[in-house]
């Protein structure tokens, strides 16, 4: 059994970040920083800590930016390399959209293993940014088994 | 109570629109309660409804918790919250090509998961009331077990399985030192 990786779990707030939540117990007891786009996130995460009575994992959040916001676009981009460079993780793993496609290729460079698992509301065809980071990231996954193919992207299952 | 809620991220004013009217011709009509987006509230402020633009996490929750039924865009983040917390959820979806979202991706999540307990699909606006006032009717007959918190096991088990062998089985694909993808034969 080799040493416990340290993950980096991050995804834009809403829906991304639910699923990503309902994956915490792939990384249980393993050293874990989230990153989304909403601060009151993190308030919930060390609740949660705190009542389960577990240390409170890394936290940080970036500027939230849809695909049309270039200067919003570029100053999350400048944030995930920041948070990157900070806590230095082993493993990257991202539900969607823009962060997670940014810290993939990001995290990848740096020698960080990835993985992204395309949001379980993409039933007929893959996001545009699941579609763009296939060739770029380590494990490829849809959540629906139908647009499963030899090459990638695989199916493991779904949040639901 | 009912909670309105049409995610963090785009208003969808044909929703708001039409549980206002709802709201304003069903004889006593229940408590509803919405989150509407900064722009939501600048385009159309509800008149007979409490609403407000954005919540805390914590908050969202909360009115989570209080209430009844949920109304939602074909979000899978609301849909998810409802499930885990056992609640019923009327779901209309926001479609590409009235600019309300980039695609129909939620025209065709609500096709994929409509049939589902406790996920009740308005294709659009003229199918709403009549779903709520349907829903709303039988409301006693959905009470449905929350569905787990947590990704079903099996999943989370091979992502773990991949997090701490950098291997995955189901397809027999291996990912070697580098990182570059090698297939088993």
């Amino acid at each position: 059994m080799s040493k416990m990786p340290h993950v980096m779990a991050i995804s834009s707030t809403g829906g991304h970040w639910v699923q990503l939540m309902r994956l915490r117990k792939a990384w249980d007891g393993m050293k874990v920083t989230y990153v989304t786009t909403d601060p009151g996130s993190g308030e919930l995460l060390r609740q949660q800590a705190q009542e389960a009575g577990e240390a409170a994992p890394n936290f940080a959040t970036v500027t939230e930016a849809n695909r049309w916001q270039k200067i919003r676009l570029i100053k999350q981009l400048l944030q995930i390399t920041w948070v990157l460079i900070r806590y230095r993780p082993d493993v990257v793993v991202s539900t969607g959209a823009a962060p997670g496609y940014f810290a993939i290729r990001l995290g990848g460079l740096l020698g960080a293993r990835t993985i992204w698992i395309d949001s379980m509301a993409n039933a007929e065809e893959l996001s545009l940014s699941g579609q763009k980071i296939g060739k770029h990231v380590d494990l490829w996954l849809t959540q629906w088994e139908h647009l499963a193919k030899p090459e990638g992207p695989h199916y493991l299952g779904a949040v639901l | 109570m009912i909670f309105l809620t049409i995610g963090t991220h785009e208003p969808f004013e044909r929703l708001i629109r039409a549980i206002d009217e709802w709201c304003g011709t069903t004889p006593n009509p229940p408590k509803v309660f919405g989150q509407i987006t900064d722009e939501g509230m600048a385009h159309h402020r509800p008149k007979n409804f409490e609403a407000v633009a954005r919540m805390t996490p914590k908050d969202y929750n909360l009115k989570f918790q209080q209430s009844d039924l949920i109304i939602s865009h074909a979000g899978m983040g609301s849909i998810l919250t409802a499930l885990s917390r056992g609640k019923p959820i009327v779901v209309m979806p926001r479609r590409g090509h009235l600019r309300e979202t980039r695609n129909d991706h939620q025209f065709t999540t609500a096709k994929h998961l409509g049939d589902r307990p406790n996920i009740f699909v308005a294709k659009d606006e003229t199918e709403l009331p009549a779903l709520l006032d349907r829903t709303l009717e039988t409301l006693g007959q959905h009470k449905q077990a929350p569905v787990s918190q947590d990704a079903p096991p099996q999943f989370t088990a091979a992502l773990r399985e991949y997090l701490m062998t950098n291997t995955f089985a189901p397809n027999g694909i291996a990912h070697g030192q580098n990182g570059k993808k090698s297939f088993e034969t």
